[in-house]
């Protein structure tokens, strides 16, 4: 069980998302998951070995480094992308609920379901209307909010973003103020630098994506509003389009309801 | 053999779950088993080596640590995540005889072997209740072996060879505490997962049971 199990369970929401959430999950797993799996883990790998007091009292250390570093980055990047990738779970969970329903009324014989299978319920398109709209936009809004808490706690626990090279620390039972230095701290800001200007980027594309659904929601509505008769070519473009979102959805929620159970 | 074989099973239990046991295991996984996995392991790697007593009488560290941590608090909870998730197994075996006899049979025996009723309601309704117990079990363990679920930057350890009352130091125990209460939070989440779970199964069946009476009688 890894990251490498996430992105399993992630890839089939993929297929379903708009482009700017392809985008965004791309930019999740390479500038992100990857980063820190290959080159921030090593480069915090010693963090308290390395990090050294000017003072031979036992115990001095391990307080100043508890002092200064309540959690570390590594740590706090780790909670942060694990509860990002989360939301996209929910609409997963929501259309699986929705072909549940379909499947169940279908087996009941029931006459308003005009499937004729059970693999024409498995093919169907929902609409990305009402509820599972919702569903969306609200999947789409924690991922702000909580891409957004984390760069605040990160920033608040921290001090900003810069890892300084050397802490004083007058904590009990250092005798005084002893001078403690981090190590590689360059590095270490290089790296904290690099994970938030990512964090802010994938910020952006939320809310670019949000602004998106927001955007064709209205406009949509607006078309109904303007053409209360359909006509047929129109109607089928639009079907069309919102069939092949919905298949996505759809699809996607299958794999990755598959995935788990796989 | 890793958690990678945990996950594996726990796909396949995911199948015959309901609504809710699916979030259980998305809950499981992502943030229990992950979070082990990729943040908490790290958390207690050097515990050891990083405890500190002032103290240069050889041998009196090793006492200490051994005192305050007869069990360290990650393989605590590995123990828990892999007892947690061991009876959801229980299901999958009951479907696998019912495919058997079908089967052995050579006819249709029941509706689906992977529907929730009957016996294998019996069976699914006792691995809840195993589940929960074990989340409780090991909560309470952690509670009273770790006086709470705080972790003290200083503990004071006086047991032979120590000389006297030696002040000794855990690496680390903010980030500690920080993940103790998310390993809480999460227990408490699947604890109130799987009641949910139970209290809708016995009220659906409950609901089935008597209205099959019902129309019994009137007939």
């Amino acid at each position: 069980m890894d990251w490498g199990a996430l992105h399993t369970i992630l890839g089939g929401v993929n297929k379903h998302s708009t482009s700017i959430g392809k985008i965004w999950l791309t930019v999740l797993f390479i500038f992100r998951i990857m980063i820190l799996v290959v080159a921030a883990e090593r480069v915090w790998g010693d963090e308290q070995d390395d990090f050294i007091c000017n003072t031979l009292q036992p115990g001095c250390k391990n307080v100043c480094y508890d002092h200064f570093f309540p959690i570390s980055h590594i740590r706090l990047w780790a909670l942060q992308l694990i509860f990002v990738s989360t939301p996209a779970l929910l609409v997963a969970m929501h259309v699986a609920y929705r072909r549940h329903e379909k499947k169940r009324q279908f087996r009941k014989g029931d006459q308003k379901c005009e499937y004729k299978d059970i693999e024409e319920i498995r093919r169907q398109r929902f609409h990305i209307e009402g509820s599972l709209w919702w569903t969306y936009t609200s999947s789409i809004f924690f991922r702000l909010v909580f891409e957004a808490v984390f760069m605040y706690a990160f920033y608040f626990m921290y001090d900003g973003f810069q890892m300084p090279r050397l802490m004083k620390c007058s904590a009990w039972p250092c005798p005084n103020t002893v001078d403690c230095f981090v190590s590689r701290p360059t590095e270490k800001t290089v790296f904290t630098i690099f994970m938030i200007a990512v964090s802010s980027i994938c910020i952006l594309l939320n809310v670019a994506e949000l602004c998106y659904l927001l955007t064709k929601f209205f406009l949509r509505r607006s078309k109904k509003a303007g053409n209360p008769k359909h006509h047929p070519n129109h109607e089928n473009k639009e079907e069309t389009k919102q069939n092949e979102m919905n298949e996505l959805i759809s699809d996607s929620c299958q794999n990755t309801v598959i995935g788990f159970s796989s | 053999m890793s958690w990678g074989f945990l996950r594996d099973l726990l796909s396949g239990v995911n199948k015959y779950s309901t609504g809710i046991g699916r979030i259980w295991v998305a809950v499981v996984f992502i943030f229990r088993l992950l979070v082990y996995v990729a943040a908490a392991e790290n958390i207690w790697k050097y515990e050891y080596d990083e405890f500190e007593c002032n103290i240069r009488q050889p041998g009196c560290e090793n006492v200490c640590f051994d005192h305050f941590f007869p069990v360290s608090h990650i393989r605590l909870w590995a123990l828990q995540l892999i007892m947690v998730s061991t009876p959801s197994l229980v299901v999958v075996f009951h479907v696998a005889y019912r495919e058997n006899r079908e089967k052995h049979h050579n006819q249709k025996l029941y509706t689906s072997p992977g529907k929730i009723d009957g016996g294998l309601l019996c069976t699914y309704l006792i691995s809840l209740i195993l589940k929960t117990g074990f989340e409780i079990v090991f909560l309470v363990l952690f509670y009273k072996l770790y006086n709470g679920f705080q972790v003290p930057r200083l503990v004071k350890c006086d047991i032979r060879p120590c000389p006297n009352t030696v002040d000794c130091y855990i690496s680390k125990p903010t980030e500690k505490m920080i993940f103790l209460c998310f390993l809480v939070a999460t227990s408490c989440l699947c604890i109130v997962l799987n009641l949910g779970e139970l209290s809708y199964l016995i009220f659906k069946y409950s609901i089935k049971c008597y209205l099959k009476r019902y129309i019994k009688k009137r007939q």
